[in-house]
């Protein structure tokens, strides 16, 4: 068994070092960073496991019973204070060690920390390319608020361009994953979640959902193409030109599910499409969940299928409830934003998303601004 | 936006049941109910021209023995592992075969049910009825007590069990099951998303197997705390039952979790509340939270009777007590106390800010100390031991190796920024089976070549055991090694078709090591099969074949229905292996009669009325659902004027019941 074990250990890395990972050899510098955080906690994990492992193989072979040699056997051998010491103390070297890896990378590498000039490539002053990403049934949409311009299944980025990802989803949850790139993260309706990050290397790159969201998950992968700046410029200029224009008519086509969506490119005719897909108030009289927050309106345009005619004013109590509710969390607990993602953005949330935001100085600046 | 989703046609009669739901038009499940109902309609032959339904009726199914129980928990658990396995088969096939542009052989409507069943069936109905079989047949027997506190509910709660695992069985033949992953995560499993009657077979299912659930970690908690012999402090307790213990404190604490996140779901689904949906003030990320507030502690309520088992098994084989049993002891409860922090590592992707993922991270890492102190104490136990490799010992060796890698790639995962590249990938995937298979599993496997012969009074085919072994190994290895390396690769779980033709190699490998998981199942099969047949040759006349240390072994095989003719007094931890070197002699004489619990058909009768009511709710046929409920209630106050609970067994009998275990220890030659 040991044999075969080490076999198939040495198989593996044989075949990991043949074959392109994105994960592991990662064309973008965030995604770099998190497979170095990988390798130093693999490593620093083998330091004990690999020992405690041959340790069992040794023990197990020479106190087996079937071995006449002189093996000490000492039935009464069931307690030692300073081994028992040691044992809980081995670990624990190592935790303290990898808890503070842990604290330290999680904070800088955290997705909505928008990247300094550590970043490889990226330059103190440089204007993040902004990405709205939709996550629909089932593909995925892209917009680009600064070009004008919107896309399916199909994202671009110029080289070491900080990039801004804004995310959402239309109806279930998905996660927005390029490996190449950056780690995953959550696509949920309703919600804005964030990411950072940026592409150092040309090339084409996997882009996929990698959260189950229903029949055509599968399908849910669009490449992602590091470019050049004249390279990204003319693939804009392509999308721009493409002939097609996503207004909310043409969402509303896109917004039927469909499986294995070919790449599709847009000029963008409908600039507030993007925050009202993310406020869930697309369709006329629809009222947006950041001015039901604001000022409590909720009982206008509920859902009209909604069949309890006293829903109307109940809805109207809710939504100044949570309006109220939205304030209180503004100004009494720092924890609910530490906790979660954007959730129903508020006027006060939405300037903090905002690019153009407070820049952080220092790697624990998220601490004053929370 | 609509918020009762799109209309479905029903009738009175048969709420949303039409014959279209039959799925008459996948040639696989009609093969598949083929083989059910001809095999069903086998074994109801066999019963009747034995002419055994008497039998089974009065000496199981109605049974309150915390023994019997247990072995049909066990054979619960056997069943539904059948069934998983048939879906892990069914997956590894189509995730080879759909390359190239290929399809494979299933559509995304049944490979999605495929995967959400292989989970949900696998965790509460394999493994579960697993570990509760072995708790329930076990604990009573370490802690001389003659039965459970509650053996009534003991009952009730095991059919509660099967009702929700028939539930879920009946999905397969009558609708759809979820199409959701096996949490069932919303807004995917809303009504919006899943209109159809798949989430409602998962939410029904699982709340009445969790009722059952609940009532047997209230059980066995109040068994182990106030039913243990005369001398057995807590800290003389065997570490199973404390493993035991703390698995059913996690239980009680957890499992309403679970049954209230599930009828707030319930809520949402079928009177159009809004906890969870994406409009109207619900939030999504409050099921996901909570899910995995019971999610997380579940896996721990898996794995601690698992630790329990080679904890025994390791002190038995080595002939030695077990090493450090103090820190063993807290290692435990330390645990089961962090297995409460730390639920949030399960979407570290969804947004939380650094200080909480880091707070959940570390956390998690925490949990790896006590959990490394525990090997430290197996392995220093084997240290200076006389280790016999019987069966249940190899898989200890088997576990303590695989644990330790996936131990490892646990605490990778714990890492935020790790994770943020392996969540939801195979590597994860990987990782859990390889502690829920390397623990859980190879603890039950352990456990059953154990007490396999406390249970029947014969042990298990030697040969048969050790090829089972091997393929299970080896074929663990070989079928989720590729898995580690894909994820590593970035392929991430679920999906149903690739793109990439140089991963169909990795899959390829997955899938041959499926199938050497298979030849393991076969050939445990062909050990109970051979074993039952050579019963006579593997006999055990001692009741203690093993050199075992803890009661149950004090006890004839199988025990008697009173377990102890005469309750034991405890003095040290290894209460039996202190009597044994303090030369202990077995009472012959002076008994008295013994009290005892009567069987009662009470829970299989209201399980049945519950699994009735499950299925009206499913279908929406209200007048069932009424009619169920209504005797539902009515059953259990009828219930409770059934007065005829308990009897006495004559001294005479239990005289007898020894003095043949006399005989029978005279046969083999010993002395107890």
């Amino acid at each position: 068994m040991i044999r075969s074990r080490s076999l198939i250990a040495a198989i593996a890395l044989a075949t990991l070092a043949g074959c392109s990972s994105e994960v592991l050899a990662p064309s973008g510098d965030v995604a770099a960073k998190l497979r170095d955080v990988l390798g130093i906690t693999t490593a620093l994990i083998l330091v004990i496991v690999l020992p405690v492992m041959v340790a069992i193989v040794a023990i197990a072979i020479r106190y087996r019973k079937s071995d006449q040699s002189e093996a000490k056997y000492d039935p009464h051998f069931h307690h030692s204070t300073s081994l028992e010491l040691l044992i809980w103390a081995a670990p624990l070297v190592i935790i303290i060690w990898l808890g503070a890896l842990t604290w330290v990378s999680t904070h800088k590498l955290d997705p909505y920390r928008p990247l300094d000039e550590e970043t490889r490539g990226v330059e103190a002053d440089a204007e993040p390319l902004v990405v709205e990403v939709v996550a629909m049934d089932w593909k995925w949409l892209f917009f680009y608020p600064q070009y004008g311009i919107a896309t399916v299944n199909e994202l671009a980025a110029p080289l070491d361009r900080p990039i801004a990802f804004k995310l959402t989803s239309t109806e279930v949850m998905n996660a927005f994953y390029v490996p190449t790139l950056a780690g995953m993260i959550y696509t949920m309706p309703g919600m804005e979640t964030k990411l950072h990050a940026v592409i150092n290397e040309p090339g084409e790159f996997k882009g996929m959902s990698s959260h189950y969201s229903g029949a055509g998950f599968s399908g849910m992968k669009f490449p992602f193409y590091g470019l050049e700046q004249e390279g990204f410029d003319a693939w804009v200029a392509k999308v721009r030109d493409s002939g097609q224009t996503l207004d909310r008519e043409r969402y509303r086509e896109l917004l039927k599910p469909s499986e294995n969506e070919p790449a599709a490119y847009f000029a963008l005719g409908d600039e507030a499409l993007y925050h009202d897909i993310l406020n869930r108030c697309v369709e006329p009289g629809q009222t947006c969940m950041d001015a039901m927050m604001t000022d409590g309106a909720g009982a206008h345009g509920m859902d009209p299928g909604m069949d309890n005619g006293e829903g109307g004013p109940d809805m109207g109590e809710g939504g100044a409830d949570m309006g109220e509710g939205g304030a209180a969390g503004e100004t009494g607990s720092h924890e609910g934003h530490d906790a979660m993602p954007t959730a129903m953005p508020s006027d006060e949330d939405s300037a903090r998303a905002k690019p153009s935001g407070p820049a952080l100085t220092n790697q624990y600046a998220f601490l004053s601004q929370n | 936006m609509a918020i009762t989703g799109q209309e479905i046609e029903s009738s009175f009669l048969f709420g949303r049941l039409t014959l279209d739901k039959f799925p008459l038009d996948v040639p696989i499940v009609v093969g598949t109910f083929a083989v059910v109902a001809v095999g069903g309609a086998a074994l109801v032959a066999v019963v009747t021209y034995f002419r055994l339904w008497g039998y089974l009726w009065r000496d199981w199914l109605t049974s309150v023995d915390h023994k019997k129980i247990g072995i049909m928990y066990m054979i619960l658990g056997m069943v539904m592992f059948l069934r998983g396995f048939a879906d892990a088969i069914m997956m590894r096939l189509q995730q080879v075969w759909a390359f190239n542009g290929s399809e494979g052989y299933l559509n995304a409507h049944h490979y999605d049910q495929i995967f959400t069943a292989h989970g949900t069936i696998m965790i509460f109905f394999v493994a579960m009825p697993f570990i509760t079989g072995l708790m329930n047949f076990v604990v009573p027997l370490q802690i001389g007590a003659r039965d459970v506190s509650f053996p009534f509910l003991n009952n009730f709660s095991f059919w509660m069990t099967v009702g929700g695992a028939v539930l879920v069985m009946i999905s397969l033949f009558v609708g759809e099951f979820a199409m959701t992953g096996w949490l069932a995560f919303p807004p995917l499993s809303g009504i919006v998303a899943s209109p159809t009657e798949g989430v409602d077979y998962y939410i029904w299912g699982l709340q009445i197997a969790g009722v059952g659930t609940t009532l047997s970690g209230i059980n066995l908690l109040v068994t182990i705390l106030k039913m243990r012999c005369p001398g057995m402090t807590l800290m003389r307790m065997p570490v199973f039952t404390w493993t035991a213990l703390c698995t059913n404190v996690l239980i009680v604490a957890t499992f309403p979790v679970l049954t209230a996140t599930l009828v707030l779901l319930a809520l949402d689904r079928y009177l159009g509340m809004n906890f969870f949906t994406n409009d109207l003030g619900g939030n999504p990320m409050l099921y996901v939270n909570l899910i995995w507030i019971w999610g997380h502690p579940e896996v721990y309520i898996l794995v601690l009777p698992a630790f329990g088992i080679f904890s025994e098994v390791t002190a038995t084989f080595c002939g030695k007590r077990l090493f450090g049993y103090n820190s063993m002891v807290y290692a435990t409860i330390c645990i089961t106390i962090l297995s409460y922090l730390v639920w949030l590592h399960h979407f570290f992707t969804m947004g939380s800010g650094p200080s909480v993922n880091s707070f959940f991270g570390i956390a998690t890492m925490i949990i790896s100390i006590p959990t490394g102190a525990k090997v430290f104490n197996w392995l220093f136990t084997m240290y200076r031991g006389r280790i016999r490799f019987e069966l249940p010992m190899m898989w200890t060796v088997a576990f303590m190796l695989t644990f330790c890698i996936g131990g490892m790639t646990g605490v990778m995962l714990a890492v935020p920024p790790a994770d943020f590249v392996l969540h939801n990938s195979l590597f994860l995937v990987a990782h859990f089976h390889n502690v829920i298979i390397g623990g859980v599993v190879y603890g039950v496997f352990a456990g059953i070549n154990y007490w396999w012969p406390k249970a029947f009074g014969f042990r298990l085919n030697e040969f048969w055991g050790r090829v089972s072994f091997w393929c299970w190994v080896v074929g663990f290895w070989v079928a989720f090694m590729p898995l580690y390396i894909v994820g590593l690769m970035g392929v991430t779980r679920r999906l149903r078709t690739f793109d990439d033709p140089s991963l169909q190699v990795y899959f390829a490998i997955a899938a041959l090591g499926a199938l050497l998981i298979a030849a393991g199942i076969g050939a445990m099969l062909m050990q109970f099969y051979v074993s039952i047949r050579d019963r006579d040759q593997l006999r055990d006349t001692t009741g203690d074949i093993w050199g075992g240390r803890t009661l149950e072994w004090s006890t004839s095989s199988p025990p008697p229905d009173y377990n102890f003719a005469v309750t034991p007094v405890v003095y040290d931890v290894d209460a039996w292996q202190d009597m044994k070197e303090h030369g202990y002699q077995r009472p012959l004489s002076d008994f008295k009669p013994i009290h005892m619990p009567r069987n009662t058909g009470a829970g299989i009768i209201l399980a049945g009325i519950s699994t009735a009511l499950g299925f009206a709710l499913v279908w929406h046929i209200w007048w069932l659902a009424a009619v169920s409920f209504l005797a539902l209630i009515l059953g259990a106050i009828l219930h409770t004027f059934n007065y005829n609970r308990d009897f006495h067994i004559p001294a005479a009998t239990v005289t007898a019941t020894e003095d043949a275990r006399s005989r029978a220890l005279g046969q083999a030659g010993q002395t107890a």
